[in-house]
């Protein structure tokens, strides 16, 4: 195994390309995650997240380029580092026969913990999440929530110095995805680098400290989010929801006020964007005209997801239908 | 050192999840009691037959016990993707898979001293060559668990391990010289025989109980080492290739 070089990088990829047939998942990518970083990797169905996160942790190997995970180059022996990553995948796959301490156990001892060392370890991270009281109950029975609880805990068994976490809250309820995230910044203060994917931009916006947005198996753009999200800081923008669909509408409103601009991401919902304030009253009075009841007019604030939306074209609510559908493993 | 510790918690884990279940060990006992039973039945011969057919039912036995439960977890552990978590273990792919496969052959070697045990109360094995037959009982187990592995990585779902498994397996009953002679099989079929495992397996254990094998014991266990290595291999290659994309 390589030493350990300690430039400040976690993750260092270069001219990374993948090839399935005809489908070119992943085009030349290059990226770093420093040290420490919470790094959100964010894309639509079929950017190429799922086929880059594989290359790095080992589970696919590179058409070509090169992945060195905390100074370990595993293009050559993808197994190399993987005492030094944990991997939460996007499905709990633990095993259902199997109690919470047993999984947690089990997991440790794939990492060579001996005994005593991993029942304590699995007793901490029990706690720590909040599992205790369902230690010896089989994961099969346990809730959405806590499945995902006890599948973080055994990516982080190890006590990996790089954390991949793919969708750690999708699918599960409000409660346990807010204690999810209190738990990933923790894991994170503590000095653990994390590579997130989500499908939830808010949370990618509130928890990381930079994002990439991939885009036909390329990175788009790569930044903090502040950076991200300044050109738009400034940028009025207002959704409103109508009772009929807007076809037609749009051009006819850009015609009827040049100031604005207009966009209807979804056959019910009009986008008005402007420079400064948008006066409503003008543009409602020229809805109802034209025989469109006017629901609800609501400002946006400047938010990663509208430049996320900017970068891929792709609306956030038809990209969760689309992951909630069981689509999106490339 | 970490390394053995990883090997012996995914052996030990299989050996809970999947082997030392009731339905399991049911399994072990009353396969090996039904097959004593129907051959002895069907030779008329009374108790004398019995050395004659213990051979043939101790493999059967291996055979089945060991790939029954191994293609079917494998597959399945593939499909929702638990077995992820073992390739990304750091420890080498060999040490993983035999890890994996060790569970198998213990079970399957257990299975085959239920026969004999049976067998013990009912004629004297005081004959049995028990230098020869341990031996075999290993390698056939190890021979037929990697063939389990085999046909558990060249397939994606459970249902086509089981159908692939006993394609394999129901013709070795027949063809690899168990419960009568290779001699006897129609002459274009004899050459299959000699490319299956279980024949140089069979032939040993006839050997060692009955005195009686046409090859010698060299040959026969060199032959299940080279079939075991074989499977091994491919089954590794296999992985590499289909699994690691």
């Amino acid at each position: 195994m390589t030493a350990h070089t300690d430039n400040g990088l976690a993750i260092s990829v270069r001219g990374l390309s993948k090839r399935f047939g005809e489908v070119q998942a992943v085009q030349g990518m290059d990226f770093d995650v420093h040290s420490g970083e919470l790094f959100g990797f964010l894309g639509p169905n079929g950017a190429g997240k799922t086929t880059t996160i594989n290359m790095l942790i080992g589970l696919a190997r590179p058409d070509a380029g090169t992945v060195e995970i905390d100074g370990v180059d595993c293009t050559r022996d993808p197994r190399a580092a993987q005492d030094r990553i944990g991997v939460v995948p996007d499905e709990s796959n633990l095993y259902a026969e199997l109690s919470g301490f047993a999984n947690l156990s089990f997991c440790a001892g794939l990492y060579g913990m001996g005994r005593a060392a991993r029942e304590r370890r699995a007793r901490e991270l029990l706690a720590l999440f909040d599992l205790d009281k369902a230690a010896h109950r089989k994961f099969g029975g346990y809730s959405k929530g806590m499945k995902r609880k006890l599948t973080i805990a055994a990516g982080i068994i190890h006590s990996p110095r790089i954390l991949f976490l793919d969708e750690p809250t999708t699918g599960i309820d409000v409660a346990s995805a807010r204690h999810l995230r209190q738990l990933i910044a923790e894991l994170n203060r503590q000095g653990t680098t994390v590579f997130l994917t989500t499908h939830y931009i808010e949370e990618a916006e509130r928890l990381c400290d930079r994002v990439a947005f991939l885009k036909d198996g390329h990175i788009a753009r790569i930044d903090t989010v502040a950076n991200l999200v300044q050109p738009i800081r400034d940028r009025h923008v207002m959704h409103i929801a109508c009772g009929s669909d807007l076809a037609g509408m749009v051009a006819r409103l850009a015609g009827l006020f040049p100031d604005l601009q207009f966009k209807s991401p979804q056959p019910n919902l009009l986008r008005v964007e402007a420079d400064g304030p948008v006066r409503v009253g003008p543009l409602v009075r020229a809805l109802e005209d034209d025989g469109i009841e006017v629901f609800e007019a609501r400002r946006m604030q400047p938010s990663l997801e509208e430049v996320f939306v900017q970068i891929t074209g792709i609306g956030i609510d038809a990209m969760r239908r689309e992951k909630e559908k069981g689509g999106g493993r490339q | 050192m970490k390394r053995w510790i990883a090997f012996w918690s995914i052996l030990e884990k299989d050996l809970r999840t999947y082997y030392l279940k009731g339905p399991n060990i049911s399994w072990g006992l009353i396969f090996p009691l039904a097959w004593t039973s129907m051959f002895f039945i069907r030779s008329g011969s009374g108790l004398g037959a019995i050395p004659e057919v213990l051979p043939g039912v101790v493999a059967v036995s291996v055979l089945f016990g060991t790939t029954s439960m191994l293609a079917v977890a494998i597959t399945f552990e593939k499909k929702n993707r638990s077995f992820e978590r073992l390739l990304l273990a750091p420890i080498p792919l060999e040490l993983l898979m035999l890890a994996k496969t060790s569970g198998a052959i213990l079970f399957g070697a257990v299975n085959a001293f239920v026969p004999v045990v049976m067998a013990s109360f009912l004629v004297d094995l005081g004959h049995t060559n028990w230098l020869v037959f341990v031996p075999a009982v290993a390698m056939i187990a190890v021979a037929s668990t990697f063939l389990g592995l085999f046909i558990a990585v060249a397939v994606s779902e459970v249902f086509e391990a089981q159908t692939f498994s006993n394609f394999f397996r129901f013709p070795m009953i027949f063809l690899c010289g168990l419960f009568f002679p290779i001699d006897r099989l129609p002459v274009f079929l004899q050459p299959v025989s000699y490319v299956l495992p279980l024949t140089y397996g069979a032939d040993a254990l006839h050997g060692a109980v009955r005195g009686s094998h046409h090859l010698p014991y060299w040959l026969d266990l060199g032959m299940l080492a080279l079939f075991c290595v074989t499977l091994f291999l491919g089954s590794l290659w296999n992985i590499r290739k289909r699994w690691i994309l």
